[in-house]
């Protein structure tokens, strides 16, 4: 996967940058199976690889532009960039370690939700739709203002024949 | 791309079938993974292959314009109003417990109707998203 | 060193964090900066589930025969996250759309051109 974020980063023709989009979106949904985390993953592979690369192809096909040459040597960004990584490596150090079982992650409230109280197998459906669902309303109404605003970002009014309002 | 003989048959077979597996992970995201998000997307894609295939007008004379409008919201209303009939019901708001007799049945139904609502708004977005795209591109016949 | 080991899928995290930041800030092209972006998103999503794994547990859907479980907690706020994230970039697209069709062109330093290019000629007028 990094090594496709690599090229990604070089390439400048627009449409193969979508499509190694899509490809990382899909190496990272196979990751997310192998952390057991299947649920996301189908999620990941559907919206990421799927519905994400449908429309980026589509702006583009709109856009129809290649990226330019960049004008000045990126050395301020990259020098941020290092030093953000290195921070942050440094913050991680202090996490827990990989698949510690002492984890505060694995203390508090999963195991409660673990115990199977309302009968429901997928214990990732039943959080979302049931334990948790003022948060899944409010995801569901993100997602119908995302959609609202893009009817209101790109509507057409048929004054005339050609005619689009600005 | 409707004169290609093998993307005509092979788009003939496909996609009834994933129809079918949208509706399959919708129901079944009790028992494995799946839900609401998972069938809705792959409900919209399975519309964006017939669209891709057969013509945007053609995709549109199958789920129209109106309908896709609807479903927007409509999912957002079928999710709020799982949890006012919580309250009509006597528990609190989104309160599945209220919804049966039996606390657990009403669990399942409680889930049931709300994952049924995300999936119907997820399908609606995607599908109007791609709609908007996809006619931008034809001047002075793009619509909303 | 054995620190670095353990503490691995939290580095390649970083990197890929890093990169996706990188794209974001360096890159004057707008779509390769939604891109950029949705590459930062993902990353995020490995930061928050790769801790709730526990080696020798499984999916965390209940049957008879397991008895340890990742945790669903990640899972059920990265859902979330992925669906939102989405949005935000199908919105982002949009809006590049429009400044294409505006500005003609959809290159950074081009467009900050143009807007002192129509700054410069109103200040004339005044």
């Amino acid at each position: 996967m990094a090594f496709t974020v690599w090229v990604l980063a070089g390439t400048r023709n627009l449409f193969g940058v979508v499509v190694l989009s899509g490809i990382y979106s899909f190496l990272m949904a196979t990751v997310m199976v192998a952390l057991d985390a299947v649920d996301v993953a189908m999620t990941e592979a559907a919206v990421g690889a799927g519905v994400s690369t449908v429309l980026m192809l589509g702006a583009l096909h709109l856009c129809k532009s290649e990226e330019a040459k960049p004008a000045h040597r990126p050395w301020l960004p990259l020098a941020l960039s290092a030093a953000t990584a290195v921070l942050l490596i440094y913050g991680a150090l202090g996490l827990p370690d990989f698949a510690d079982p002492q984890a505060p992650i694995h203390q508090h409230v999963s195991p409660r939700y673990l115990q199977n109280e309302i009968d429901v197998p997928n214990v990732v459906t039943a959080v979302l739709a049931s334990f948790r669902g003022y948060d899944t309303l409010g995801e569901t109404t993100v997602v119908f203002t995302a959609g609202a605003g893009i009817i209101a970002l790109l509507r057409r009014r048929k004054i005339k024949r050609g005619g689009n309002e600005e | 791309m409707k004169n290609d003989l093998v993307l005509r048959v092979i788009g003939k077979l496909l996609i009834p079938f994933i129809l079918l597996f949208a509706l399959y992970v919708q129901f079944h995201g009790d028992f494995g993974p799946g839900g609401g998000f998972q069938a809705g997307t792959i409900f919209a894609a399975g519309i964006v292959f017939y669209a891709l295939i057969f013509g945007l007008e053609n995709a549109r004379k199958v789920i129209p314009d109106r309908l896709v409008e609807a479903m927007l919201a409509a999912g957002v209303l079928l999710y709020a109003g799982v949890g006012v009939a919580g309250l009509l019901l006597g528990g609190n708001y989104l309160d599945y417990f209220a919804l049966d007799a039996d606390p657990i049945h009403g669990q399942h139904r409680g889930i049931f109707w709300v994952e049924a609502g995300v999936a119907v708004t997820v399908c609606g977005v995607m599908l109007k998203i791609f709609y908007m795209f996809a006619s931008r591109g034809e001047d002075g016949r793009g619509e909303a | 060193m054995s620190e670095l080991v353990e503490h691995f899928s939290y580095i390649v995290t970083v990197f890929l964090m890093v990169a996706g930041l990188y794209v974001v800030m360096a890159r004057g092209n707008l779509i390769k900066k939604l891109v950029g972006l949705s590459v930062f998103q993902t990353s995020v999503y490995l930061l928050y589930i790769a801790p709730g794994k526990l080696l020798g547990g499984t999916a965390p859907i209940l049957a008879s025969q397991y008895s340890v479980y990742s945790n669903p907690l990640p899972h059920v706020l990265i859902l979330t996250a992925i669906v939102v994230g989405v949005a935000t970039l199908a919105l982002g697209l949009a809006l590049t759309v429009r400044i294409r069709e505006a500005y003609g062109t959809i290159e950074e330093d081009e467009i900050i051109a143009l807007d002192h290019r129509v700054e410069d000629a109103r200040s004339d007028e005044r």
